[in-house]
């Protein structure tokens, strides 16, 4: 049974079921289980419910060696933006052990960060800095788009073997959504196709997924089918799932809240270029986030990230026909 | 030590004597010997990589490791020969790595600096100073939750202690109480620039006499002290203390790595070193003490030698790993992006 629930619940959801599930699942992080009744302590107890000080390295180095000894850690690290202070940890620790040991050992850990709030946030707290890791070989990159993904892509990141980062909008946060009771796994590299059309493919991430739906709502009065993918894993990629629908459309959009230089688009555009190029019936259009730090004032912050308008602006021009005047 | 310093460690049940000193000498033996054939395969290019040895701080990493059990875990850093040695992983199998042979510890995918061997409980090495100190936590963590008295021992290098590895390690350690053993081999030089360069704070005990902790400095080329002072240590951490810090003072013979013109120092004179050479001195504390014969220390160096000879042949008859293993590796599972 499914029932309607918001994005950051089914995220809840997930952890607790694997942590009732596997006594090996921990959760750290800053600022959680701050009450006696909290549900994660009350269900779990200090031992596996640990609330951290502001040190992220030593948080995640400790997660990896806790995985390294056979445990689940979930970091719980808030904003994406504070995985920054603990690098070396993130990119050189978690990834590379189980490699640079000839597969020796495995780090299962996973570490969930907010993303992507720009709502006023400014600077360094609204980055959709993903990109930057799933080019780092042995990590894997989720960014769930739906309620129901948020639950079934935490449940599968406790449950892989690797080190696993969970990305989630914090737009999204407060959104609706059917999820499915009880045990609810989606598995990774699979994408999800959010609408079939046949006239051009969408690529959207994360928040974006939504936006481009709206956007193919408005092409679709235009007399345009679009088909909208929601890859949902960045690492692994499928990129099989995207080379079909392009090899049927001919056309494809990226959209990307990240920057342009620092964007995933940018890989998956690359991908296309070089594995479909052939099925490419004009130039790969990218709407991406400038390349600009988020600005805190409303109508900056409108301007530098992807919207509507411009994904609409975006399919004509990749169809090669004027947008309908209004 | 400042005043601030905790009621004093419980003395140690245990002196070391006859047997276990004659066992402190044949690892730093096999230490010294492997480091330095290493040097000399490094510069015939048999050995391919980044290479730091550890010659002059056998002492210290015999004197710790040959006290720990197989699940006791040890995490190093950069310079991590001695450290797998003393562990007990196999110097064949080491030496294999170095090379980037197929059966190196971990088929030539990590080489010197990311040595791995599980079964004898050497959890890891990194690369990155500092980065080894908080996994050394989780792992005693672990431990706490899962109950048992294993205990996680991470080196380092007094260059590490400037960075925020180890002071967030440090605060979180205290603050949990975790039964980690951080030894610190002081050896003055953080790669190429005297702790002078580093910091006002000459002692790393002092740095952390804030948290209260159980810390001692000790003479690092004084294999005995450091036994003692690691053993008293080590019953605290088996009982459930910790963290504990155990600073060595010690001294690193060649450069920062192999091939380290080391411009920025002045070697130290040969009668100096005859001085604090860590195996010469246990010898000769040895001998004083009755603790063996200088037959005994003769045949500790002849093995070593021998054991490490038939090392270089193994690695040399190891043929190099298919050259395709790396996509196999990178993802438990297999799955790749």
């Amino acid at each position: 049974m499914a029932r309607e629930m918001p994005y950051i619940a089914a995220i809840g959801e997930a952890i607790h079921l694997e942590m009732a599930r596997d006594e090996s699942v921990l959760y750290f992080g800053q600022n959680i289980a701050t009450t006696d009744d909290d549900p994660f302590l009350a269900a779990f107890g200090h031992d596996r419910v640990r609330v951290t000080p502001i040190s992220e390295t030593a948080e995640i180095g400790m997660a990896v060696g806790a995985a390294l000894a056979g445990y689940r850690p979930v970091v719980e690290l808030y904003m994406a933006e504070f995985m920054l202070v603990a690098m070396d940890q993130v990119v050189n620790e978690a990834p590379r052990f189980r490699y640079m040991s000839g597969g020796k050992v495995k780090v299962p850990l996973v570490l969930k960060a907010g993303y992507g709030f720009t709502a006023g946030w400014a600077g360094q707290h609204t980055g959709s800095i993903y990109s930057m890791f799933m080019g780092v070989p042995g990590l894997k990159v989720v960014l769930p788009a739906t309620a129901a993904d948020a639950k079934g892509l935490m449940a599968t990141a406790i449950r892989d073997d690797n080190p696993v980062c969970f990305f989630h909008h914090y737009l999204l946060t407060l959104e609706h959504g059917e999820v499915p009771e009880g045990e609810y796994l989606v598995p990774f590299g699979e994408a999800a196709v959010r609408r079939t059309g046949k006239d051009v493919t969408i690529v959207a991430i994360g928040w974006m997924v939504d936006r481009a739906l709206a956007a193919a709502e408005r092409l679709a009065a235009d007399g345009v089918d679009a088909e909208v993918i929601d890859p949902r894993t960045l690492a692994p990629l499928d990129t099989a799932t995207i080379l079909e629908s392009v090899a049927k459309t001919g056309r494809l959009v990226l959209v990307d809240q990240a920057t342009r230089h620092g964007s995933a688009s940018a890989v998956i555009a690359a991908e296309v270029a070089d594995q479909g190029f052939d099925s490419l019936r004009a130039p790969i259009k990218q709407v991406t986030a400038l390349d600009a730090t988020i600005p805190y004032s409303e109508p900056m912050e409108r301007f530098v990230l992807p919207d509507e308008d411009k994904i609409v602006a975006a399919v004509h021009q990749v169809l090669g026909s004027a947008p309908v005047a209004a | 030590m400042s005043e601030r310093d905790p009621a004093p460690i419980v003395p140690s049940s245990a002196a070391l004597e006859g047997p276990a000193a004659l066992a402190l000498l044949r690892t730093m033996w096999r230490i010294r010997v492997f480091e330095e054939r290493v040097g000399v395969l490094k510069r015939a290019d048999e050995v391919y990589g980044l290479i730091h040895l550890s010659i002059g701080g056998e002492g210290v990493a015999a004197a710790v490791c040959t006290q720990l059990r197989d699940d006791d875990v040890v995490y190093s850093g950069h310079r991590a020969h001695g450290h797998a040695i003393a562990k007990g992983a196999p110097p064949d199998r080491i030496l294999a790595e170095l090379m980037g042979r197929s059966d190196g510890l971990c088929h030539g995918l990590g080489g010197s600096m990311h040595l791995v061997d599980v079964e004898h409980g050497l959890m890891g090495a990194t690369g990155v100073v500092g980065g080894n100190i908080p996994l050394a936590l989780g792992s005693a963590l672990a431990t706490r939750l899962r109950g048992g008295d294993a205990v996680a021992v991470s080196f380092f290098g007094d260059g590490a202690v400037q960075a925020g590895h180890f002071n967030e390690s440090i605060n979180l350690a205290t603050l949990w109480g975790l039964g980690v053993v951080l030894v610190c081999e002081n050896n003055g030089f953080a790669e190429f620039t005297p702790r002078s360069a580093h910091t006002n704070v000459e002692r790393v005990c002092d740095v952390v006499a804030p948290y209260g902790l159980e810390r001692e400095t000790v003479d690092g080329n004084d294999v005995a002290a450091v036994w003692e002072a690691f053993g008293r240590f080590l019953e605290v951490a088996r009982r459930g203390g910790g963290p504990l810090l155990l600073e060595c003072l010690t001294h690193r013979l060649r450069g920062h790595y192999e091939g380290d013109p080391t411009l920025y120092r002045e070697a130290i004179s040969a009668t100096e070193w005859q001085q604090r050479d860590p195996i010469l001195r246990l010898a000769r504390q040895g001998a004083a003490a009755g603790w063996f014969s200088a037959e005994d220390v003769a045949r500790a160096e002849r093995e070593a030698r021998k054991e490490i000879e038939a090392a270089v042949e193994f690695a040399r008859a190891s043929p190099y790993p298919a050259a395709e293993l790396p996509g196999e590796l990178v993802y438990a599972g297999g799955s790749r992006p």
